[in-house]
């Protein structure tokens, strides 16, 4: 891997450009724009030829680690193979080039194919309706929060305000809750890595509006009493909020809708194969049952009673309704990331209702595999069948003082992308892996060797992982640094040199 | 560096208390910063705002997590050690010398629920 850090403003040459642009038959003009809005300096564009942006971008493009160039076990993040036809479908002219202004009649096929996927994730789920609107999964999770508020307060219990979250949970939880303006209760774990039902117990009466969980949890273990806690739950009027991250395994399997949940949003960038991270953007659709389907937001795809489709409650200009009859109100300008959507029903499409199945249980198979073969050399808390993931707490062996960071950054050295650390926050050492169905047995026992190779180095020469990596283009980051004086701006670069 | 200092008492969630007077010093322990790793940021309370016993006053950051400060006493905060708002690599260079807040203390019974030393220590064998 080539080193390449260079900005696209330290390549700027005064006067360089690639283009020269045909003179504009306009007349400019500045009159209409009040003074204090306009510019007094002309504005710091770098000026490239159409070579160096090229090489630029390239160079930079190089330096990236993907899903296409080699296995990224990221623990609760389902980095999936995204598989190249669900870009040729995303990337036909008749998707491509629509604008979301465009009168539906002209628009149809796009439409339907929403409510398609809309239909598709209902099956998938066992939710009775569903919105693509929002735009990553913690959106969905505040959009699904907005929907349990608005519940409670439009039917007059107006007291619910705590939500409850385990200890497991995935930091998000507890953030959408706070932003949504909920009160956050935590619910322990017992040392079997679920929630303590006897815990939750006392924490269940009227002030609560529900309770946020992923099943299979962050220690990828099937919270296998979802139905007496769900029964508890909404015994106190609570409601069952699904977090998506960890559907994974359930693909085709298990559907929330039948463990007894109200609300859920999916990660379509998670369990759908569309692009994730740096490549996204995500998709986090929303789904309820049905007696939460009046609180879904708009904009949403409706039917003519001829078969047509159009859009309702879209604040650019379709056909709206009165305020009181949207009560999750707009979450998104439009009908979501399209693009993303496309690629999602590509893939639903692509395996069918049968084989959808067997991506769960490949998942569930490969975790475990690792797991079994590597729990003799990292330490293993829980020591049960996992899920599509599990969590080592470090090395087996401590002794040298190796630590699982230095463990990540060693990995990088053997050309793998380093696991999620130090989270969950349940143990000290976290290292947490996600194999994912679409891996061969031959990547997967690679790795195995791998990390086997490593927990031997811890013992035999501990200096060369704690100073790991050593053949990546930059060596071990002084993230302390970089937290205390971060540098963030190519102003601030220019100050400190 | 030793994982607990003799006279000073231990709550669960690893901060330690040192009673001058009526006046309570409050830090964290040397197995906290150790489990935090580098630290970046203190978030710490005003003076004269109340703390409780067992609720969150502040909070620590480091590269790896966020960490609520809880307090192991009740009472009104008199002085916070403003050299950790730029400094925060103090509590990891020595986390017993770095208090971070003082308290005075308004119930003395509460301090019966700390642990000493010792049995800190094992309470850490566990953690």
């Amino acid at each position: 891997m080539k080193y390449y850090d260079k900005l696209i403003f330290e390549l700027s040459r005064k006067g360089r450009c690639g283009y020269s642009l045909p003179d504009s038959p306009y007349q400019e003009t500045t009159a209409a724009i009040p003074e204090n809005l306009r510019r007094g300096t002309e504005p710091a564009l770098p000026e490239v030829s159409e070579l160096d942006v090229v090489r630029h971008y390239t160079n930079l493009s190089d330096m990236n680690f993907g899903v296409d160039t080699g296995f990224y076990p990221l623990g609760s993040c389902t980095m999936k193979y995204n598989p190249k036809i669900n870009e040729e479908i995303a990337s036909m002219p008749g998707f491509k080039g629509i604008h979301p202004l465009q009168p539906a009649s002209t628009v149809q096929g796009a439409l339907r194919l929403y409510r398609d996927l809309c239909k598709a994730l209902s099956v998938v789920t066992g939710m009775a309706e569903f919105t693509l609107n929002p735009f990553a999964g913690a959106h969905g999770e505040l959009t699904g929060l907005m929907i349990m508020r608005r519940y409670h307060i439009s039917r007059g219990d107006t007291g619910r305000v705590k939500v409850i979250v385990p200890d497991s949970a995935h930091g998000t939880n507890p953030a959408s809750a706070a932003v949504c303006g909920l009160e956050v209760v935590q619910v322990k774990s017992t040392a079997d890595g679920t929630i303590d039902v006897e815990d939750l117990k006392p924490l269940l009466d009227n002030t609560v509006a529900g309770i946020m969980m992923t099943n299979p949890n962050t220690l990828g273990l099937f919270e296998s009493r979802i139905r007496e806690i769900a029964d508890l739950v909404h015994g106190c009027g609570g409601l069952l909020y699904y977090d998506g991250a960890n559907m994974n395994p359930l693909l085709g399997v298990v559907r929330p809708g039948d463990m007894g949940f109200d609300i859920m949003h999916l990660n379509l960038h998670k369990t759908f194969s569309t692009p994730h991270g740096g490549g996204g953007p995500g998709a986090g659709p929303v789904g309820v049952a049905e007696h939460l389907a009046a609180y879904l937001p708009v904009p949403s795809v409706c039917e003519n009673s001829d078969g047509s489709l159009y859009v309702q409650g879209n604040a650019c200009g379709y056909a709206t309704v009165s305020a009181e009859s949207i009560p999750a109100g707009q979450i998104s300008g439009f009908t979501g990331n399209f693009g993303v959507l496309l690629r999602a029903y590509a893939y639903i499409l692509m395996l069918g209702r049968q084989n959808i199945k067997m991506a769960g249980p490949l998942a569930v198979l490969g975790a475990n595999y690792i797991k079994e073969s590597l729990k003799d050399f990292y330490r293993l808390p829980i020591d049960t069948v996992c899920k599509h993931e599990f969590v080592f707490d470090g090395l087996a062996d401590r002794s040298t003082g190796v630590t699982t960071l230095d463990v990540a950054k060693r990995l990088l050295d053997y050309g793998f992308h380093a696991p999620t650390i130090y989270f969950p926050l349940l143990f000290h050492q976290s290292i947490m892996i996600e194999p994912t169905e679409t891996e061969s047995k031959e990547t997967l026992d690679g790795f195995i060797d791998i990390m086997k190779r490593i927990a031997q180095e811890a013992l035999t020469e501990p200096e060369s992982l704690k100073t790991a990596p050593h053949t990546t283009p930059v060596r071990r980051l002084d993230e302390t640094s970089a937290a205390r004086q971060p540098v963030l701006t190519f102003r601030m670069l220019s100050s400190l040199n | 560096m030793n994982r607990t200092m003799e006279g000073l008492l231990y709550s669960e969630s690893h901060e330690w208390v040192k009673v001058e007077g009526e006046i309570a010093l409050i830090g964290i322990t040397d197995f906290a910063q150790n489990a935090l790793g580098d630290l970046s940021y203190v978030d710490m309370p005003e003076v004269d705002d109340e703390v409780s016993q067992g609720e969150e006053f502040g909070a620590v950051e480091s590269v790896k997590a966020a960490s609520d400060l809880i307090s192991p006493v009740s009472g009104t905060v008199v002085e916070i050690n403003g050299e950790l708002e730029d400094n925060p690599e103090l509590l990891n260079q020595d986390a017993f010398a770095n208090w971070i807040i003082k308290v005075s203390i308004s119930d003395k019974v509460e301090l019966d629920a700390l642990m000493d030393a010792k049995q800190y220590e094992e309470f850490c064998q566990n953690e």
